[in-house]
């Protein structure tokens, strides 16, 4: 041990004695639990609608875990449906670390499975399928996050509020998504609805070895790691989450705001893009109307629940997967309509947020001070 | 017959209806918004308010029908659709103004919460026919029937021309108007004046919502009559834009209504000439217009004349 004493602290003397912190483990845990407790509020009143809609409660949780978690075969279904959650959420849990509120995940998810089909069935047979699966998966990031920026851009330059104008996006991406397949992408062959033609077999997602689940698991699973380390590792998730913080002090600073807006939302809409192209590539194979399927209004649910946090999206998208693909069997067995997950999702929503206003307010949470 | 006889005359006939026919709701809800935004917070959730007020407005229409007379029965609809709404609106108004609550993010779940509701409470009224509102036939007079069903205006659509001016009565010479308005702009010196900003929030939002619960009615019970999951195209939330395209003035949020139930007209008029090849995006021309008017509208140096000062911030 070096000899050299460091100077002692030197505190004016009418402050208290001073304090520390043991161990700081009740914040962190107050961050797992009141989004927990909020789930299982959610899950109470969800229980309390089910019996007044004439439904037995706990049949119906009964029924969710068996078709989301009961068997192996169920979880392939909800991690097939958690795959383009996680990526959709990031359309809203990026842009938020920034202090926007963007919502324009389906419109990105639609322009980025466009984008993606259009090299898809350009590319053909004509280069090796990992190159068209890659040149797809880029231009439908391209497309989703070039649409999601528009929405950074008019916010930045223009003052719209970026909230209504992606959700206004969303609407203008599927009316041209209904124009491309009605007209000039038809598929006149295929009568069942009117799509584009077929992706090359050759060029479709493949599925992880021994199982039903498709690779954009995966790319959802890499990209959300990415995401977090940009977010929590890196200058640039740095100088985001301080401009999301107080973009007066952001602005003094020098940070470039305008650039930072326009990046985070072009990240954000290209994650959303890329599940556009996964959905296309590995469960659509055509592009129809069948891409709208609510993945995006769902995303805006994972990103808010997991409080923006990339890695807690994970989480998070594989409980709502669960819930989605259990709510065919909530039809059949307790004959409740398909629009009973919404009204869950709805509720689960509404407590999530009530829970936010509990931060700090439960003495039990705040750490102890000890003397030293 | 009669559309090929008129030939292009459809398309601003068409319009034309689409503007006495497709602007009540968005009346209704622009002037719900007005209100709720007056007190300084946003409701983005009346696009599920509208879902929940047309459905209500249909179920209620249709079960009451019997006992009532085909009369009256929607009429208790419209009230219906007006109460679903504001308790919507009740839960909006206590959760978007506890601590650290964002009233944007709590729209949006009000969004969810409100369609997947009217979705599930709706699903045993898709297929029966409900009664409608009567309706004043001012186009007897002419042979061509696009003229006569263009002319069919609807009670609601008067009643909203009326709550416009009587709005804007409202918040420059009542007492309560200038409540809502010192809450909206400044909170802190309305609680200093001994006014409480949680109750005058609170009341606007229910009171809003009360409005655009009716705009739901207008969408199930006038044009197009029907209660479908598609009914609400995002009307709820052009409306939010149009309150700021009408600069937080009920009177204009009437011009502004008008403007968008005829772009909403666009396409189907184009399709009843014939002209059908651009039909999907002629039906965007309402969410287009929305997102030019804001861009031309809107400034990132300064907020808008006739903004309240509270609004979207953190109080």
């Amino acid at each position: 041990m070096p000899e050299t004493k460091v100077f002692p602290p030197t505190l004016p003397p009418a402050l208290p004695p001073r304090k520390r912190e043991p161990l700081a483990w009740r914040r962190p845990l107050e961050a797992v639990l009141l989004p927990t407790a909020a789930l299982v509020v959610a899950l109470i009143i969800f229980g309390g609608f089910c019996a007044l809609a004439g439904a037995n409660p706990l049949g119906v949780y009964g029924s969710i875990y068996k078709a989301a978690f009961g068997s192996w075969s169920a979880w392939q279904n909800t991690l097939i449906r958690a795959a383009p959650l996680m990526l959709t959420a990031l359309c809203t849990a990026l842009p938020a670390r920034l202090g926007l509120v963007i919502i324009g995940n389906e419109g990105a998810l639609v322009m980025g499975g466009l984008g993606a089909m259009l090299v898809g069935l350009n590319l053909g047979t004509a280069v090796p399928p990992v190159v068209a699966q890659l040149a797809m998966a880029g231009a439908g990031m391209a497309a989703g996050g070039l649409w999601i920026m528009l929405a950074g851009a008019l916010r930045h330059y223009r003052g719209v509020n970026e909230t209504i104008s992606s959700l206004l996006l969303n609407y203008i991406a599927i009316a041209f998504l209904k124009h491309l397949v009605e007209g000039p992408l038809r598929d006149n062959s295929f009568v069942t609805k009117a799509s584009s033609a077929e992706l090359n077999p050759a060029n479709w997602l493949g599925v992880l070895p021994g199982t039903r689940i498709h690779f954009g698991l995966l790319y959802g699973l890499v990209v959300c790691v990415l995401a977090y380390f940009l977010i929590q590792r890196t200058t640039f998730g740095f100088a985001t989450r301080t401009t999301g913080g107080n973009i007066r002090a952001a602005k003094i600073a020098g940070l470039p705001v305008g650039k930072l807006t326009l990046a985070i939302c072009f990240l954000g809409g290209s994650a959303a893009g890329l599940a556009g192209m996964v959905e296309v590539a590995a469960v659509q194979k055509r592009v129809n109307e069948s891409l709208v399927s609510n993945y995006g209004y769902a995303g805006i649910l994972v990103a808010f629940v997991s409080r923006h946090n990339p890695l807690a999206t994970v989480l998070v998208a594989m409980l709502l997967g669960g819930i989605l693909a259990s709510g065919g069997i909530l039809q059949r067995s307790h004959n409740l309509p398909d629009a009973t997950v919404l009204v869950f999702q709805g509720i689960v929503f509404l407590c999530v947020l009530f829970s936010d206003s509990l931060y700090g307010k439960l003495p039990w949470f705040q750490e102890k001070m000890i003397d030293e | 017959m009669a559309t090929e006889s008129l030939g292009l005359w459809g398309i601003p006939l068409g319009i034309a209806a689409g503007v006495l026919r497709g602007s009540a709701p968005f009346l209704f809800v622009s002037l719900g918004e007005c209100i709720t935004e007056k007190s300084g917070k946003i409701n983005l959730g009346l696009e599920g308010t509208l879902l929940m007020g047309a459905m209500s407005a249909y179920g209620v229409s249709y079960l009451s029908a019997p006992s009532i007379g085909t009369f009256w029965a929607p009429w208790l609809g419209v009230l219906a659709a007006g109460f679903a709404g504001m308790a919507l609106g009740a839960v909006h108004g206590w959760l978007s103004q506890q601590p650290r609550v964002n009233d944007v993010a709590t729209g949006i779940a009000m969004i969810i919460f409100g369609s997947g509701l009217a979705f599930f409470l709706g699903k045993p009224f898709i297929q029966p026919q409900a009664p409608q509102l009567v309706t004043f036939d001012w186009g007897a007079w002419s042979d061509v029937s696009q003229v006569q069903a263009a002319l069919k205006v609807s009670p609601l659509f008067l009643l909203g021309i009326a709550i416009a001016p009587l709005l804007s009565w409202f918040f420059r010479a009542t007492r309560w108007g200038l409540y809502v308005r010192a809450v909206g702009d400044s909170p802190q010196a309305a609680l200093a004046m001994g006014i409480s900003p949680f109750r005058v929030r609170m009341l606007s939002i229910m009171a809003g919502s009360f409005l655009a619960g009716i705009g739901g009615a207008c969408l199930s019970l006038y044009y197009p009559g029907v209660w479908t999951e598609r009914i609400s195209s995002g009307q709820g939330l052009m409306a939010v834009a149009l309150v700021i395209f009408a600069r937080w003035n009920p009177i204009q949020c009437l011009w502004a209504s008008m403007l968008f139930g005829g772009a909403q007209a666009i396409g189907p008029a184009f399709q009843s000439v014939g002209i059908e090849s651009y039909y999907y995006l002629f039906n965007a021309a309402p969410y287009i217009l929305t997102l030019l008017i804001m861009i031309v509208t809107c400034s990132p140096q300064r907020t808008l004349a006739g903004s309240p000062g509270a609004l979207g911030k953190e109080d």
